[in-house]
Order: structure tokens, then sequence, then C-alpha cells
């Protein structure tokens, strides 16, 4: 059992569908420092194959995600 | 050593110039799209696509061509003055982005409306609203001139957007080739 992951920012995406999670969070990561974490909160079943996506081609790193019930959460480490 | 010192010289120059030659080739991260349907759904899928990829990290163009222009279109602007045919054909197509129809399954526009009703229900964005989220993001519009003049649509007529201007195809070619995609919609 790891430690649980310190947020930095938390951003509610909760009802948003495609594009919305990942604009939102290409937006959000700018607002946070390098090194810094932001922790997502999608409902968007599509966000499990689209942020590790949308991670590897803006340089950033998926650090975890969890799912509980319908709602999932992406831990996203600001890298450049 | 003077000889010596122009064979270098010209293989700088001979550089230079494949230099200039390789950057004119060189795909930046870019995509090129031309939206040419006019249809909600397509025009939807433009949008949906060219937000998601400047959330990629990618710069976006857009060209709107023939039909795909009349979703640009102000309702709640006049164009001035218009002969008959420009008349008749402003009246005929949709004016802006609130009255384009579905390419499939319209139905007299049923099909739309409940498509829309869907889209609200599921927060799926509007059309409206992904042009707006496009201009924050900084997606260039480029509109066709020559669709322009053929529909006798005024620029007068055109919605507020932030980064829009018109051109022709040699401009969207130029953009097309420096970018690692191009799409056709």
């Amino acid at each position: 059992m790891s430690d649980p992951i310190k947020a930095d920012k938390v951003m509610d995406l909760k009802g948003l569908p495609c594009p919305m999670p990942v604009v939102k969070v290409s937006k959000g990561i700018k607002e946070v420092q390098v090194g810094q974490v932001i922790e997502a909160l999608t409902t968007d079943p599509g966000a499990l194959t689209d942020f590790p996506a949308w991670a590897r081609t803006s340089g950033n790193e998926i650090l975890k995600t969890d799912q509980d019930g319908g709602v999932i959460k992406i831990y996203i480490k600001r890298l450049k | 050593m003077a000889a010596e010192l122009e064979v270098i010289e010209q293989q700088i120059a001979a550089m230079k110039e494949q230099l200039a030659e390789l950057s004119g080739r060189v795909q930046e991260n870019k995509l090129s799209t031309v939206v040419f349907s006019g249809d909600l759904d397509r025009v939807l899928a433009s949008f949906i696509i060219a937000t998601g990829a400047v959330a990629m990290g990618m710069e976006v163009v857009m060209f709107f061509t023939f039909w795909g222009i009349s979703v640009l279109r102000d309702k709640n602007k006049n164009a001035g003055e218009k002969d008959l045919m420009g008349k008749m054909f402003g009246a005929m197509l949709p004016k802006g982005a609130g009255s384009v129809k579905l390419s499939k399954m319209n139905m007299g526009g049923m099909g739309t409306t409940m498509m829309k009703t869907l889209m609200k229900k599921k927060n799926v964005a509007s059309l409206d609203q992904m042009i707006e989220l496009a201009g924050e993001l900084g997606v260039q519009i480029y509109v066709c001139e020559m669709s322009m003049d053929l529909m006798e649509f005024k620029r007068e007529e055109m919605i507020d957007y932030p980064n829009m201007s018109f051109c022709g195809v040699a401009k969207f070619l130029e953009e097309a080739m420096h970018s690692k995609i191009q799409l056709f919609i």
C-alpha cells in the first residue's frame, strides 16, 4: 500500500464529456508549478485512455488512476 | 589558402540553400482542417477535434469553405445590400451554429431538435459553446474568400471570433504542408 498522493489542485470535471476533461486539465496544469500534482475527478470513461494519451503527448505524467464507482480519479504531475 | 577559403564559402552557401529548402518542408505540431460541411454533426466533430488538439499541445488552423461557412454567420447581424440571388441564398442557407441541421435523421428538423435535447441532457457542449471555446484556446479560423463571394456572404454578417481571417486555397495549402495532421470534414 503506497502513501496517498497529495494533490496541489483538485479539478472536479464530473459530468463533463469529451473533449472537456482533457481541454480543462490542459488549461489547469498551467496553473500549477512544475512538479506539482493535479487530482482530476471525471465520470467520462473515455478519460481512462484519453489522459494517458494526453500525458504522453504533452510530456506530463499520470501518477495514478483510481476508480470509485462511476468516478475516475486521475493524478497528473506537471513535468514541464 | 584563398582557394580553400573559397571552397568553404561555396559549401556554406550550398548548405544555407539546403537548409532554407528543408525548413520549408518541416512539419510543425499543427492540425489543419477543412470544414466543408455545414452539417451540425460534422462541424461539431471538427470543433471537438480542434479543441482536443489544442489540449494536446498542437496549433490548430481551421479552413471554412462552402457549406461550412453558414455556421460562422451571426444570426443577429445584417449583411446589408445584396442582389436577389444573394438574398435568396442568404435566406435559404442556415444562419449560424444554432440553425444547422444533422447530416442524417434530420426528419424535418425533429431529429436535430431531439439531438440537441440529448446533448443538453448529457452535458455535451453545443456548437455555439464549442466555437467560443475554440476562440478562447486560440484556434485560428480562415474563411474561403471565393465561397464567401459565391454565396454572397458578407464579412459584416460573420460572428465575432477573435482569430478569424479570410483567405484562398494557397493559404490552406501552405498551412497543410506544415501540419502533421490534415483533415477534410
